[in-house]
């Protein structure tokens, strides 16, 4: 059971929770768990069966695009954060 | 009098930043840190390198008139680089801000000659940009260098910070920096990788509060046309808590009053230095502290709770 943080933007898919809960053992299984369970917010994390260029996925704090992207393992009791890509930089 | 180093420009001064030891932060003696104190530039950040960058590429190029009106999206240091680049070079300027930034940038930004047009606080940068891009559209007498995808950005950081650390240094096998436009990373990144193939290049990045992640959809999301995630070979984020942490320390350490991506920065090297044996990290701190004085988390006991409606880098 890994914990699911959930940006503001993406809480009315999930009923306003700030955080969920979703199996795996990779963050792509995890990411089906969630697309199964809440399929209007699946679609929105992902394009084309892949991670939407838009989404930054984060397991223990770390982007998985600078790790093993989908296939980054997410260990039990771990936490991953989604965030909307945002302009940074002042 | 004989007058003999001097400068004939404020902008001559732009860049050759200091690089300094920080033995007092390093998590092991076997470790040495360093820090690039991109504060030092002549307005106090590490963008006067990109503003000086994107002015000089548009004149070569003939883009950019003279007397044109320069518009750009920016929360603060990018602003203020390009208030003096542009009062020394004869271009006004406007700039496209959150509402949601500290007045100290305000009041410098309009000090130093700029005119102000603010973008809806709860959209952070994303709706500057947006804002921006729709005000040049509608108006194109204006002209804007657009940090975001303007190849002057990281190219002011390859041949100037970049270039600088390995003019200094035997060795590099980390290099930390905050991630905002990319910019630093992508151009300091790849002089570094050039000089040193095997050197860890990482990104410092916000966790925002839910606060100024107030966007629609997903897909109003901003990725910088001059990001490429792929260069990157870490990318951690760091909470609000611990950039405050990490600016306590270098301040109370080693006497170095740094910006809050400087505290997110050192919090970022500090972890990774741990996990090296031995071996030379270089951290790039964009700005002082000075502009952040006003904000109440110098000595806040809940930090998030004064940080959290902010963007802070």
């Amino acid at each position: 059971m890994v914990a699911v943080r959930i940006p503001p933007t993406l809480r009315g898919e999930v009923g306003g929770a700030r955080e969920i809960r979703a199996e795996g053992e990779t963050v792509a299984d995890v990411l089906d768990d969630i697309a199964l369970r809440y399929p209007a917010l699946g679609s929105q994390l992902l394009e084309d069966g892949d991670l939407a260029s838009y989404v930054n996925v984060y397991v223990g704090g770390e982007d998985i695009r600078t790790r093993d992207g989908v296939d980054t393992p997410v260990a039990d009791g771990a936490q991953l954060i989604l965030l909307p890509a945002l302009a940074g930089g002042c | 009098m004989a007058v003999s180093a001097h400068a004939s420009s404020l902008l001559d001064l732009v860049g050759s930043t200091p690089l300094v030891e920080l033995p007092r932060v390093s998590p092991k003696p076997s470790v040495r840190l360093f820090a690039k104190l991109e504060g030092q530039n002549p307005t106090g950040s590490i963008k006067d390198r990109v503003a000086k960058a994107m002015l000089d590429a548009a004149e070569a190029s003939g883009e950019l008139e003279r007397g044109r009106r320069l518009l750009e999206p920016t929360s603060g240091n990018t602003g203020i680089a390009l208030a003096l680049a542009a009062k020394l070079r004869g271009y006004p300027l406007t700039c496209v801000m959150p509402a949601s930034v500290t007045e100290e940038r305000r009041r410098l930004l309009r000090l130093y000659g700029a005119e102000i047009v603010e973008s809806p606080g709860d959209e952070g940068s994303n709706g500057a940009v947006r804002l921006a891009l729709e005000l040049a559209e509608r108006d194109p007498s204006l002209f804007m260098p657009f940090q975001y995808a303007n190849e002057a950005n990281p190219r002011a950081h390859y041949e100037g910070t970049g270039a600088e650390i390995v003019a200094a240094l035997d060795r590099v096998d980390i290099l930390v920096a905050g991630l905002g436009t990319g910019g630093t990373l992508m151009g300091a990144g790849d002089r570094v990788r050039e000089s040193f193939p095997d050197v860890v290049v990482a990104a410092a990045e916000p966790l925002p509060g839910d606060e100024v992640m107030g966007l629609r959809s997903l897909a109003d999301g901003y990725v910088p046309p001059i990001l490429d995630v792929s260069r990157l070979d870490r990318k951690i984020l760091v909470t609000n808590e611990d950039a405050v942490r990490g600016l306590r320390l270098l301040l109370g350490e080693e006497g170095v009053l740094g910006g809050v991506s400087s505290g997110a920065v050192i919090h970022t090297a500090i972890g990774l230095a741990e996990e090296l044996d031995h071996g030379v990290v270089v951290c790039v701190l964009a700005d002082g502290g000075w502009k952040y004085l006003s904000a109440g988390f110098w000595d806040a006991d809940d930090v998030d709770a004064e940080m959290g409606q902010s963007l802070w880098w």
